[in-house]
C-alpha cells in the first residue's frame, strides 16, 4: 500500500485537524493557573489557588466521592449482567439471538434525551428519584450495552472446543463457567468493567434528569459551574481529569506497541 | 435449560427499568395535559416547534458533513501515514474521545468566547477591533459538535479503509491510473460503506444530543433535544416533551432501519 502514501498538502491538513482535536483541551491548562477569581489567562504570575479550592472544597470532594461510588456500583452491576447474558448467548445461540442482542443494546441506540425521560418516568414512580440507588440503576441501563458488546466480542474469539472438552470431562455448566470460561475471558471482563466505569463516571445527560439536590455527581457539579459566571475551579477539575486520561491513553499506546513488538520477535 | 438462567436477568432487568417506562412515556404523550393526540397535533402545526425541527435537521446535516470530511482525512492518514504519524493521530483522537463532553465544550468556551484565545490573538494582531461572536450562536454549536462527533466517524472509516485490498490499488496503478484517478475511481468507492456508516452514526447521535448545544449555544441555538430538556425541566410540559421524544425516536428508528438496509453493520464492527 506504499503507493497510497498521502501527499504533502493533505499532510499539512491532517496536522491542522489534529490541532483542532487537541487544542481546546490544551487551552484549559493555563486558565487553571490564573491568580484571578474569574476565567482568564494568567499574564505574569501563576497561582495554585484553584487547585487548592478544589482540594479543600467539601462540595467538590463530595461530588468526586459520589461519582466514584456510582461508577463503581454501576460498573459492577452492568458487568455481572453483561457477562451472564453474553455467556448464555454464547453457550446456546438461541433462535432469538439477534432480537435479544438488539433489545439489550437498545439504550445505546436511543438518543440520550429520550433515555433520560424514560428513566425519569421510572424513578419518580419507584421513589428512586434523586437517590444514589436510583442514579446507579439509571447508569447501569445506559452503560450495560457497551459491556455486553465488549464481552460478546471477546467470547467470539474464544475456541468453542474448550467448553465441549470441559463438559465431556463431566463438568457442570456452572463448573465450566467458573473454572474454564471465566479465566479465559478475564481480560475482556476487566475491559468491559473499565469501560462501564468510565462511561458512568462522565455520564451527564441522564444524570441531569434523575437527580436534583441530594445526589450531585462530578459531571453534574461541572454542569452547574458552566452556567453564566464560570468559576476557574472548573478549569482545575478539568486539568486533573485530562491528566488522568492522558496518562491512561499513553500507557495503553505504549503497552499495545510493546505487545506488537513482542509478537513480532516471537514470530521472527 | 440452565442457560436461560444466564440469558434471562439482563433482558428482564431492562424490560422493567427501560422498556415498560418507555411505554409509560408514550402513554404520557397521549394523556397529559388531556387525553388525545393534541400534543402531536401541536408538534406538526406549531411554527415554533417546526422551526426547531428544521434547525435541528439543518445543523445535524452540517455537523455530519463537516465531521465526515475531517474524519476521512484523519482516518486516511491513520491507516496509510508513516508509523510515527499513526501514533500521534491515535493519541490525538483517543484523548479527546475519552474526555467528558462537558470538559470539551468548556475548552471551546475558553478558545472561542469574546474574551477568549482566538479573539485575543486576532486583536493583538490588529486584524479585528471588535471581538467576533463565536459562541452562543450556531457557529460555536457546530464546532463543539464536530469536535465531539469526529472520533465516532473516524473509527468506522479506519475499519473500512483497513479492509480495502492493497492488491486492488496496485492493480489500478499497474493499469496506469494516476493518484487522483486511483482515489476517485477505486479507493473512495471502496470506502463507501464506512462513509455511509460514519455519516449515519454522527447524524443519529447529533439528533438526540443536548449537552454541547446547551453549553455552547447559551440557550440561543435550541435544538429538539435541548427543547425537550427545557420543556421537562423548566416549564413542566410533560406531555409535549414526551410527544417530542416519541417523534424523535420514530425518526431515529427510521434512520437506523435505513442504515441497516444499505450497509451491513458486521462490516463496521471489526
Amino acid at each position: 500500500m506504499r503507493a497510497e502514501r498521502p501527499g504533502g498538502p493533505s499532510t499539512l491538513m491532517v496536522y491542522m485537524a489534529m490541532v483542532f482535536l487537541i487544542f481546546p483541551l490544551l487551552a484549559i491548562i493555563p486558565v487553571s493557573f490564573t491568580p484571578k477569581r474569574f476565567l482568564s489567562m494568567p499574564s505574569d504570575e501563576l497561582s495554585l489557588r484553584h487547585y487548592e479550592a478544589l482540594a479543600t472544597s467539601p462540595e467538590w470532594l463530595g461530588s468526586i466521592w459520589q461519582s466514584l461510588m456510582v461508577a463503581t456500583a454501576s460498573a459492577v452491576l452492568a458487568t455481572v449482567l453483561a457477562v451472564l447474558f453474553a455467556l448464555g448467548i454464547w453457550y446456546r445461540r438461541p433462535r432469538l439471538t439477534p432480537l435479544l442482542i438488539g433489545f439489550v443494546i437498545l439504550p445505546m441506540a436511543v438518543p440520550p434525551i429520550i433515555s433520560a425521560i424514560v428513566l425519569y418516568f421510572f424513578e419518580t414512580r419507584m421513589g428512586l428519584y434523586d437517590t444514589l440507588p436510583g442514579v446507579i440503576l439509571a447508569h447501569t441501563v445506559i452503560v450495560v450495552p457497551y459491556a455486553v458488546i465488549t464481552v460478546l466480542v471477546v467470547l467470539s474469539q474464544l475456541d468453542r472446543r474448550i467448553e465441549r472438552a470441559a463438559r465431556n470431562l463431566g463438568a457442570s455448566l456452572w463448573q465450566t463457567t467458573v473454572f474454564v470460561i471465566l479465566p479465559n475471558i478475564k481480560v475482556g471482563i476487566a475491559s468491559a468493567g473499565f469501560l462501564a466505569f468510565v462511561l458512568s463516571w462522565e455520564e451527564i445527560a441522564i444524570t441531569l434528569f434523575v437527580t436534583s439536590f441530594d445526589v450531585v455527581t462530578l459531571p453534574r457539579r461541572i454542569w452547574s459551574g458552566l452556567r453564566d459566571n464560570i468559576d476557574p475551579v472548573i478549569a482545575s477539575v478539568s486539568v486533573v481529569l485530562i491528566a488522568l486520561t492522558v496518562a491512561a491513553v499513553l500507557v495503553r499506546t505504549v503497552a499495545v506497541g510493546m505487545k506488537a513488538r513482542r509478537n513480532k520477535e516471537a514470530s521472527a | 435449560m440452565e442457560w436461560c438462567l444466564f440469558v434471562a436477568p439482563l433482558p428482564l432487568f431492562l424490560a422493567l427499568v427501560y422498556a415498560l417506562p418507555l411505554l409509560g412515556v408514550v402513554g404520557w404523550s397521549l394523556t397529559d395535559p388531556e387525553p388525545g393526540f393534541g400534543n402531536y397535533q401541536k408538534i406538526f402545526t406549531d411554527p415554533a416547534i417546526l422551526g426547531i425541527f428544521w434547525r435541528t435537521l439543518r445543523l445535524c446535516l452540517i455537523v455530519s458533513l463537516v465531521s465526515l470530511a475531517l474524519a476521512y482525512l484523519i482516518a486516511y492518514h491513520w491507516v496509510f501515514g508513516p508509523p510515527l504519524r499513526q501514533r500521534l493521530i491515535e493519541i490525538c483522537v483517543l484523548i479527546p474521545f475519552w474526555i467528558s463532553v462537558l470538559i470539551r465544550a468548556f475548552g471551546w468556551i475558553i478558545v472561542l468566547r469574546n474574551r477568549g484565545l482566538v479573539n485575543g490573538w486576532l486583536t493583538d494582531l490588529g486584524l479585528i477591533s471588535e471581538p467576533l461572536s463565536m459562541v452562543r450562536n450556531e457557529f460555536g454549536v457546530v464546532i463543539g459538535m464536530v469536535h465531539f462527533m469526529a472520533p465516532y466517524a473516524i473509527f468506522p472509516l479506519v475499519a473500512t479503509m483497513r479492509q480495502i485490498d492493497p492488491r486492488v490499488m496496485s492493480a489500478a496503478r499497474g493499469l496506469g491510473a494516476g493518484p487522483v484517478r486511483r482515489f476517485v475511481e477505486v479507493f473512495f468507492p471502496l470506502s463507501m460503506p464506512g462513509v455511509i456508516g460514519a455519516f449515519f452514526i454522527v447524524f443519529i447521535f447529533s439528533l438526540g444530543f443536548f449537552i454541547t448545544p446547551a453549553i455552547l449555544g447559551g440557550g440561543r441555538v435550541v435544538m429538539v433535544a435541548e427543547y425537550v430538556f427545557l420543556q421537562m425541566s423548566q416549564t413542566a410540559n410533560w406531555g409535549l416533551g414526551a410527544a417530542l421524544s416519541v417523534v424523535l425516536l420514530a425518526l431515529v428508528t427510521v434512520l437506523i432501519w435505513v442504515l441497516l438496509k444499505i450497509t451491513r453493520v458486521e462490516k463496521l464492527v471489526n
